[in-house]
């Protein structure tokens, strides 16, 4: 069991956490892979997917993780909730609890929510991702695959491309690789990665040829378009001549190499379709890894006894 | 009514005076000082106390620090608008349990003070409701937008003693520049509040390892010391005077430093947060340690102690900015900035004493009589006599636990919640009143 009360990011949690819960998840993969995909073990619980910025396949995986565990789960999003009247995010989170909410799974757009939370409430907090902050089942859930491809995770060169400075994927995923052991690199224009990142033993390249060479895992960001005009880079075309990933460019890399995408994509952006329906893309099978680990974690936050 | 207080260790660095004796002070004036003047190793002052028949109150300062009452050239005190957060009346309160006799208010209240009503309404009911002396700080430019002046001299008329756009510094240099000179006319000091608005843009935090550690925006010193540097430069360019609000970081110091040196006449001032606490406060998304500018790192910490040892730095101010306990409890990017700090900031300022960055006479400069000097309030920062009684009787010895719920102030956000400090005021002499505490 994890002797925690919540999951906020990967940076709380030791190496032997980590490979706890992807050991865990190894064994509700079994069952997903059944014919009859749900188990009895958190029946008559209750988890509250409290998703203050709009997801789906986050939304969904937990959703469908609580259901195969027996779980009961509620979605409250807030264009439906009392969050457009004005309450506030304590009132909404101590509403929750009081309905009964033994997980709160939280996705917040400020960085740190997840935290304020976990202090005030009784409930475990699952973290879904906080602003910039962190998204500690997506790195979990690309450990989970990395190891089910790679057999390892120890030694492997990995690349992580695109807008890190604005990710909390990359950054849990910096956390979770590194402390397993992984040689981490990171991809993109000067703009989008913080110069702070090469003090925490990552290597930082802006040319793209450079950085993929010999590589075990390409692990590919979305691209906000949102960031478009903002001054980190002048187009959607400029930046996928620099830093997309086209075919050419993975032949970089080692022959096995894996591709990795959270989601959603922007075909032609940061990637090209070529790859992402590719035999090297491993993106669907990140998605059905993600309910194997989300019901660990649940799983494993339930034994802490309150 | 006459106050005698006997036998407190006296410092007065607008007399020289740093030795035991007494102060009297009656109706509101100090009428006396005899102590000994460390210069001259005599008494200063030889004279009987005139005979009066007027009560005397005798107070016992024996082993206490008796100084010119505290004057903080920067707080936000909320009223008009925010009386939710804080009012004339509270603050002041909050004021004389710091130590302060004087406080100096930011206009960014509701109506904003941009005009001679508003500040003509501040001291009414400073008058009327304030435990301490209050002198506004009138808006530079008209609704503090930036955009155009506003009526400096009738607000000077009025009894502002300085002009700030704080929180809302003045991004176009051409007004910064046409402020800084035609306040040469009325004689009254430029409060800056130095940040580049387009460097700092969503920032929440120092920029650094830990922003990006905790996923929040950062905001560079860079944003802060681009500004120190344009107003400098418009200070030497026009000749006027220019306050450096809240100092945070290393590179300001430096072009304070060297500003001074080229004889601009350019002051400048800190916060105890800035010399006490580093970024690392908000390790734990602790929306009281979040404020504007942000708290930096160690680097920042030295230079800023080493600033104000060598005088770069003349005045430690607060920057008090209380807030409603729900505002603060809230999404960290949400929050809003600022420290309630009018009851941390004389022990907090203590430390560099013991840590022996300031003698206790230097503390007083800064918390006092510079702040007097800077903006001209010849009566107050000084135990002369004549000058206004504002007296602050303190203890340095004892230890106090600072407890935010404990606070006058209406604002609770303190990030020194917990922290066990030495130096407690014991008596606040101000407006003819003796407040006292045990």
């Amino acid at each position: 069991m994890l002797n925690k009360k919540d999951l906020l990011g990967i940076k709380e949690l030791s190496v032997e956490e980590i490979d706890l819960i992807l050991d865990t998840a190894a064994g509700f993969k079994d069952v997903l892979r059944r014919d009859i995909k749900k188990v009895p073990t958190l029946r008559g619980k209750t988890a509250v997917n409290l998703f203050f910025e709009p997801s789906t396949r986050t939304r969904t995986s937990f959703e469908l993780a609580a259901k195969r565990l027996s779980t009961d789960v509620i979605n409250f999003s807030v264009p439906t909730s009392s969050v457009v009247k004005g309450e506030s995010l304590i009132d909404t989170a101590l509403t929750v609890q009081a309905l009964g909410a033994d997980f709160i799974i939280i996705r917040h757009s400020s960085s740190g929510v997840p935290h304020l939370l976990a202090k005030k409430l009784r409930a475990s907090v699952i973290n879904a991702g906080d602003g910039t902050n962190e998204h500690p089942t997506q790195a979990l859930l690309d450990a989970f695959t990395i190891r089910e491809k790679k057999r390892k995770i120890e030694g492997l060169d990995i690349a992580i491309v695109g807008d890190i400075i604005h990710s909390r994927v990359a950054k849990s995923n910096i956390y979770s690789l590194t402390k397993l052991r992984a040689r981490v690199r990171l991809i993109g224009p000067p703009t989008l990665i913080p110069k702070e990142m090469e003090g925490i033993g990552v290597g930082v390249f802006h040319n793209m040829e450079d950085g993929l060479k010999n590589v075990d895992v390409v692990m590919m960001l979305r691209i906000q378009m949102e960031r478009q005009g903002r001054g980190f880079f002048p187009s959607t075309e400029e930046y996928f001549k620099n830093w997309g990933l086209t075919p050419e460019r993975l032949s970089l890399a080692k022959d096995d190499v894996i591709v990795m995408h959270p989601g959603p994509m922007n075909r032609g952006v940061e990637i090209a379709s070529e790859i992402a329906d590719g035999p090297k893309s491993v993106i669907l099978e990140q998605v059905t890894n993600g309910l194997a680990v989300r019901m660990a974690v649940m799983y494993l936050l339930a034994g802490v006894k309150r | 009514m006459r106050i005698l207080i006997e036998k407190g260790h006296i410092i007065d660095p607008s007399q020289g005076i740093d030795g035991i004796g007494d102060v009297l002070i009656e109706d509101g004036k100090i009428k006396e000082v005899r102590a000994k003047s460390k210069e001259q190793g005599a008494e200063s002052k030889k004279q009987k106390p005139h005979k009066s028949n007027s009560e005397l109150r005798t107070i016992d300062a024996k082993r206490m620090f008796v100084i010119p009452g505290l004057i903080d050239m920067h707080v936000h005190l909320r009223e008009p608008g925010f009386e939710y957060k804080e009012t004339i009346k509270t603050g002041t309160a909050a004021a004389i349990r710091g130590g302060f006799t004087t406080v100096c208010c930011m206009p960014n209240t509701y109506p904003i003070n941009d005009n001679a009503s508003v500040t003509e309404f501040i001291i009414r009911k400073a008058a009327q409701e304030g435990l301490c002396t209050v002198l506004p700080i009138g808006a530079i430019t008209k609704g503090q937008k930036g955009e155009e002046l506003a009526e400096i001299g009738t607000m000077r008329n009025e009894g502002c003693v300085a002009f700030s756009d704080d929180g809302q510094p003045v991004m176009n240099s051409l007004i910064m520049r046409r402020v800084l000179e035609y306040s040469k006319a009325f004689d009254v000091p430029i409060i800056s509040h130095c940040e580049d608005l387009t460097l700092s843009e969503g920032g929440v935090m120092n920029e650094g390892l830990l922003s990006v550690t905790l996923g929040l925006r950062g905001i560079p010193a860079e944003a802060e010391e681009i500004m120190v540097f344009r107003d400098i430069m418009l200070a030497g360019l026009t000749g006027g005077r220019l306050h450096i609000g809240h100092v945070s970081t290393e590179g300001s110091v430096k072009l304070i430093r060297d500003a001074k040196r080229r004889g601009v006449n350019v002051t400048a001032e800190t916060c105890p947060h800035y010399f006490s606490l580093t970024e690392d406060a908000l390790r734990d998304y602790d929306t009281n340690a979040k404020v504007n500018p942000p708290l930096r790192t160690k680097r920042d910490i030295e230079a800023i102690k080493e600033g104000l040892k060598d005088g770069t730095i003349d005045v430690i101010a607060t920057d008090h900015a209380p807030h409603h306990r729900d505002e603060k409890l809230r999404e960290f990017d949400l929050a809003p900035l600022g420290i309630s700090g009018l009851e941390t900031a004389l022990p907090l300022s203590l430390r560099l004493v013991d840590e022996g960055v300031l003698t206790m006479n230097q503390l007083v400069e800064k918390m006092s009589f510079n702040p007097a000097r800077i903006l001209g309030i010849s009566s107050k920062g000084s135990l002369k006599q004549g000058s206004d009684a504002g007296v602050t009787i303190l203890d340095t010895k004892k230890e106090v636990r600072v407890e935010a719920e404990k606070f006058v102030s209406k604002g609770k956000n303190t990030p020194f919640d917990g922290w066990v400090l030495k130096g407690m005021v014991v008596i606040t002499i101000s407006k003819g009143r003796i407040c006292e505490w045990q």
